[in-house]
């Protein structure tokens, strides 16, 4: 048997990996910087301005501040866990990117390039394996951390996560029945092909998913396992320095790529709407196509990414009681009803 | 249960309506509240390089003032650490020696000026007792700092600029002075 290796894939992957992570980490750090300016605009204050021009070397700034902090060990924690717990969180934020079709394809040197990391028939599957699994740096943060406020809100960010997977993943299902596939290049290129985007097909579907997002990405107002006036923090209150740094970027790297599965998923993805892409790439070359692509599901997924800010300073936090009434009572039941109608009218279509 | 007074209210809680328990109407309201305040103006003053009109009697850190040579107008007479309600000022006279002539007005001096801006109250007393037209409240205030020793302000910080070193300088601070000095007495009048 001969193994064939072939390194220009190698090498294009590496490329595209490197692309992607060094993308989400630097969005996810001018998350933060818009994030503070989004606030100070909702509430007539002018967010920051002092470092750089307008402000733009803020992040810089905290990320100096944070690695530059004391790095403390509680005694009474279980170190090894303590130290996986931001590890965790890090590691699943940047793994769901690896199925996100950032783009067509591009040619160069005579080889079509796919911008996405791994097309796997299962890409769906995937991220809700890789998702579910970042609720377990909250939790081993929490529990390693060795503080009941800490424990109180690991506790709370296993169940609240664990409920709203279920009305997150019941909602995907009715979208899974029109697609047919659960592979998210697939969804793309369907959307593409048609120039329908999900959203139309889906709209209740997609409700339910960008509620459960904000659940998933411990989002105001989800946000209780660090609930700052009740927990103090919650599960990050015994971490310093870039341990606390990872936690807090994680959220944001969480909030990136869940607006980029959702612009993926009900928007169309690298979809240019109102265009008819194949026109395009004859009159223009394919690879402009696919850049515009790409900038376009930067745009919406921009867009995304303000509306859970400006959610963030316009609601305020959930009940316990309430949180759960909502998952399990509202989101469950309609979610169960709109896979039922999908079906049926999927059915009835058919026939 | 008796009541004490007779204020009290029964509030009346009725359970939500069916659009209430939606959330989401109201939410849309809520965010369409917090949407329209990015067209607001802000009421924020970029402070360093924006600054807030002063009043124009407004009372800040003191200047020493000299004359048209540039010579000091104090004589050290005291008039002013007397009036002085916080006691913030200190000086030391001195005789003026008689190569001297071109820095001093008058024979006498003040050879070490102090006020300590930390029990400064800036009332201005010390500017209406002075007879020699000498000390004046500017429209500066004294700038944070980490020692309370940088808070005692001594001549070299006090006095006005020398019009023969820094004739610019000197003509700014004067207008500057002149200007405070029509607004006090137009607030006089008007009183």
């Amino acid at each position: 048997m001969m193994l064939v290796v072939d390194f220009a894939l190698m090498l294009e992957k590496f490329l595209l990996i490197v692309a992607v992570i060094m993308g989400s980490l630097v969005i996810a750090m001018y998350a933060t910087y818009a994030e503070r300016k989004v606030a100070g605009i909702l509430q007539d204050r002018r967010g920051p301005n002092r470092a750089g021009p307008f402000g733009l070397l803020q992040p810089v700034a905290d990320g100096v501040k944070l690695f530059m902090k004391e790095e403390i060990i509680p005694l009474t924690s279980s170190k090894w866990l303590f130290i996986l717990g931001p590890c965790l969180a890090m590691v699943t934020a940047m793994m769901t990117s690896a199925v996100i079709p950032w783009g067509g394809r591009i040619e160069i040197l005579g080889r079509t390039i796919d911008l996405q990391i791994a097309d796997i028939n299962i890409g769906v599957l995937y991220i809700f394996g890789v998702v579910s699994m970042g609720v377990y740096g909250i939790m081993i943060g929490g529990w390693a951390s060795n503080n009941k406020f800490s424990l109180i809100a690991a506790v709370r960010g296993a169940s609240q996560i664990i409920s709203y997977e279920l009305a997150m993943g019941l909602s995907l299902i009715a979208l899974l029945m029109l697609t047919g596939s659960l592979s998210m290049k697939t969804i793309v290129e369907q959307q593409v092909s048609s120039g329908i985007w999900n959203v139309l097909l889906q709209p209740l579907g997609f409700l339910i998913f960008l509620i459960c997002a904000f659940a998933e990405c411990n989002r105001t107002p989800f946000d209780l396992p660090e609930a700052e006036n009740e927990l103090n923090f919650g599960y990050h209150q015994e971490y310093s320095s870039m341990k606390l740094g990872f936690y807090l970027f994680a959220e944001y790297i969480n909030m990136f790529i869940s607006s980029a599965v959702m612009a993926t998923l009900y928007f169309g993805g690298y979809d240019i709407p109102f265009v008819n892409e194949a026109n395009l790439a004859q009159s223009w070359g394919p690879n402009v196509v696919t850049v515009l692509g790409s900038v376009m599901l930067l745009l919406k997924v921009a867009f995304f990414l303000f509306f859970f800010m400006w959610v963030r300073w316009t609601i305020p936090r959930f009940r316990y009681d309430q949180l759960m009434n909502l998952g399990w009572k509202k989101l469950i039941p309609l979610a169960l009803a709109n896979m039922l109608v999908t079906g049926a009218v999927i059915l009835w279509l058919n026939k | 249960m008796q009541t004490l007074t007779n204020r009290a209210k029964v509030l009346e809680q009725k359970p939500l309506t069916f659009m209430e328990r939606l959330y989401l109407p109201n939410i849309a309201k809520g965010m369409g509240i917090t949407f329209s305040h990015m067209f607001k103006k802000r009421p924020t003053i970029n402070y360093p390089e924006q600054t807030r009109p002063f009043s124009p009697v407004f009372r800040g850190l003191h200047i020493l003032n000299r004359d048209e040579e540039g010579r000091e107008r104090c004589t050290a007479c005291g008039l002013c650490a007397v009036a002085c309600p916080a006691e913030a000022i200190t000086m030391e006279a001195a005789e003026r020696k008689s190569n001297e002539e071109h820095l001093y007005r008058e024979e006498k001096y003040a050879a070490r000026y102090e006020i300590n801006m930390l029990r400064c109250i800036f009332c201005g007393l010390c500017e209406e007792a002075c007879p020699k037209d000498a000390i004046y409240l500017t429209e500066t205030f004294a700038p944070a700092n980490f020692t309370r020793q940088s808070f005692i302000y001594g001549k070299p910080d006090l006095l006005i600029p020398d019009p023969k070193m820094q004739p610019d300088k000197f003509k700014e601070a004067q207008g500057k002075l002149e200007a405070h000095k029509a607004n006090v007495n137009a607030a006089k009048n008007d009183q």
